[in-house]
């Protein structure tokens, strides 16, 4: 696929170079709109350049519900995307200090939560637990996958389990919304984690905009779900721009893991 | 179009009418025809029962919802003052307000003191409204939070009843955190050192169930379902049509026997010939025998053990495929 030199921003519609767009990590220069990253790009944007190193590639969701099309999306996403399922689990560096981390990504199907995301978000909590190491997730969900059924609302109460674990050893675990994280996601182990950061802008709810309206949310304020409402109404701790997103983690994960550091 | 409750039951209401009727007739008889009415009364609650048996032993996935969530079928305060004595209500979360969708506090089990927990439905409007359809606001979980703390710090066992269609999803009960709430809630129930028993008696709704069903042991009622989206949204984002709820019940295997198959919960509990509503005490004592039972076992670990095998139990849960062979190994197990 030939790269296009330009592209308008969905939010404000003015036009774009690529190239800058790219550099400035997806942000439009004009209106400030952050746009989705795919994991990888998180990955690249975040982190110690080449410093990932990517776990759990083994494991691919199956069909045990034998759910209605269920396999034909998860191929189409899987070629799509290039991924087995929507989290990227593994190693990775911040400013040189080693952390376990995880990246949701919204493109594969709506970065929603079946027995693989939730295996891999698990893992990566265990991981960081067990070597002692801070854990940062990045989310970006609509919520738990409807076509696995019961297993994935099952795996809310296995990640929220394993961020126990952290908490237990001791164990920094930052966790940061991204447009959109939402549902099942939201009320488990995304909404405990000792921060919580969030990128402007960024729709954040427990209740899909169809339960919503069904609810007869009609009176909602205008920023109702945005990052900025949630922040003000205390359910997150900081807004950060994607360019200061590196900065602020690696700052926040220094001072959490001074005693991991100091005792080896 | 998906059957409603009512017009799946009537034709057993139909023959339960006619059943009084002859009944009436009899009791208004002469002697002589009075004997042979009664006979046929008896063939008609023979072949009553019958159909009953039949009708909920083939129950397919909608019309277990349509059963679970019938306003006859016994709520958790019918469980509560069946099973236990003394139950004592604490309304407070020490936050913001009062939650009467899930309700709790201490009560006694065969004369020891337990914690008690669970959603509570309503069976009229005004009822209903007053109980907000048993849709939690954070408030409720706050408080499960608080019962919950209290009853490890006390040594008292917790049980917990769900019945919930979801969690709230109003503005107020985004604003106030119900995300943070639940997870709260069930991170809680994850620490806890005391046995723990959680039951699905209704509708085990999403977030709103798992929030306080993350127990040691979790039963579930024999028609209850549990589901990680209500059928009727399901159809809706699937075939943008709500009312193919059937298809999607089907589709979402939300039921106790399935909930079983993939190791998600601990023991199916069987309800009363023709459900727990026709017989809301032979109910109640089939869940309390049930209930008795676990927390008898799980009373003889140590608080270190029920967490660690709690972690373990839940550890578990998920079906994926995996290319590394010590995955596969305990897949086979
Ligand atoms: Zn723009």
């Amino acid at each position: 696929m030939k790269a296009e030199a330009f592209l308008q921003c969905s939010q404000c519609k003015k036009i774009l170079f690529s190239v800058e767009f790219e550099q400035l990590l997806r942000v439009c220069p004009h209106c400030g709109h952050h746009h989705r990253l795919l994991a990888k790009q998180r990955i690249t944007a975040t982190f110690d350049p080449e410093s990932f190193e990517e776990l759990d590639k083994e494991i691919s969701s199956l069909d045990p519900l034998e759910f209605p099309d269920y396999e034909e999306k998860l191929e189409a996403a899987q070629a799509k995307n290039g991924a087995t399922d929507s989290v990227i689990s593994g190693w990775a560096k911040l400013d040189g200090m080693k952390v376990s981390a995880a990246v949701a990504d919204f493109s594969f199907m709506g970065g929603s939560m079946g027995s693989v995301a939730g295996e891999k978000i698990t893992r990566t909590l265990e991981r960081a637990a067990d070597a002692h190491c801070p854990a940062i997730i990045f989310c970006a969900s609509g919520g738990a996958r409807m076509q696995e059924g019961l297993l994935s609302l099952m795996q809310m109460a296995k990640t929220t389990a394993a961020v126990q674990r952290c908490r237990e050893n001791g164990v920094p675990y930052i966790s940061v919304f991204t447009d959109p994280t939402m549902a099942g996601v939201l009320a488990s182990y995304a909404s405990i984690a000792d921060i919580i950061l969030a990128e402007p802008g960024a729709l954040i709810g427990f209740a899909g905009a169809r339960v919503s309206k069904q609810a007869g949310v009609s009176k909602a304020p205008s920023d109702f779900q945005t990052a900025e409402w949630v922040l003000q109404n205390g359910m997150i701790d900081k807004i950060v721009h994607r360019r200061e997103m590196r900065t602020t983690l690696t700052n926040l994960v220094k001072m959490l893991s001074w005693r991991l550091v100091k005792h080896g | 179009m998906a059957k409603t409750w009512k017009e799946w039951e009537r034709p057993l209401i139909e023959v339960e009418e006619n059943i009084e009727k002859l009944k009436q007739k009899a009791k208004a008889s002469p002697e002589a025809e009075r004997e042979d009415l009664l006979k046929r009364v008896a063939e008609f609650e023979r072949r009553r029962d019958n159909y009953i048996e039949v009708m909920y032993s083939r129950l397919g996935p909608w019309e277990k919802v349509l059963v679970a969530r019938a306003d006859q079928r016994p709520y958790t305060l019918d469980y509560i003052n069946s099973i236990f004595t003394n139950f004592t209500e604490l309304e407070g979360d020490r936050r913001f307000g009062a939650d009467h969708a899930i309700i709790g506090g201490p009560a006694y089990l065969d004369g020891e003191p337990v914690m008690v927990i669970g959603h509570q439905k309503g069976r009229n409007i005004t009822e209903r409204q007053y109980r907000n359809f048993a849709m939690a606001k954070p408030e409720g979980y706050r408080k499960a939070i608080r019962l919950m703390e209290m009853a490890d710090r006390f040594g008292l066992p917790l049980i917990s009843f769900v019945d919930t269609p979801a969690a709230d999803p109003s503005v107020e009960s985004e604003s106030r955190g119900i995300s943070e709430a639940i997870a709260a809630s069930m991170l809680k129930m994850f620490e806890l050192e005391v046995p723990s028993v959680s039951i699905v008696i209704g509708e085990g709704g999403s977030g709103g169930a798992i929030g306080i069903a993350c127990a040691s042991s979790v039963l579930m009622l024999e028609h209850a379902i549990y589901s990680v989206i209500p059928p009727e949204g399901c159809a809706a984002i699937l075939w943008r049509m709500p009312d193919k709820g059937a298809q999607a019940a089907t589709a979402l295997k939300l039921t106790a026997a399935w909930a079983k198959e993939f190791g998600l919960i601990d023991e199916i509990v069987a309800e009363p010939k023709g459900g727990a509503h026709r017989d809301a005490i032979e109910a109640a004592g089939l869940a309390k025998e049930a209930i008795v039972r676990h927390l008898k076992l799980l009373k003889k670990k140590s608080g270190s053990k029920l967490k660690q095998e709690r972690y373990e139990k839940f550890r578990k849960m998920g079906r994926f495929l995996s290319e590394n062979p010590v995955d596969a190994l305990a897949k086979t197990r």
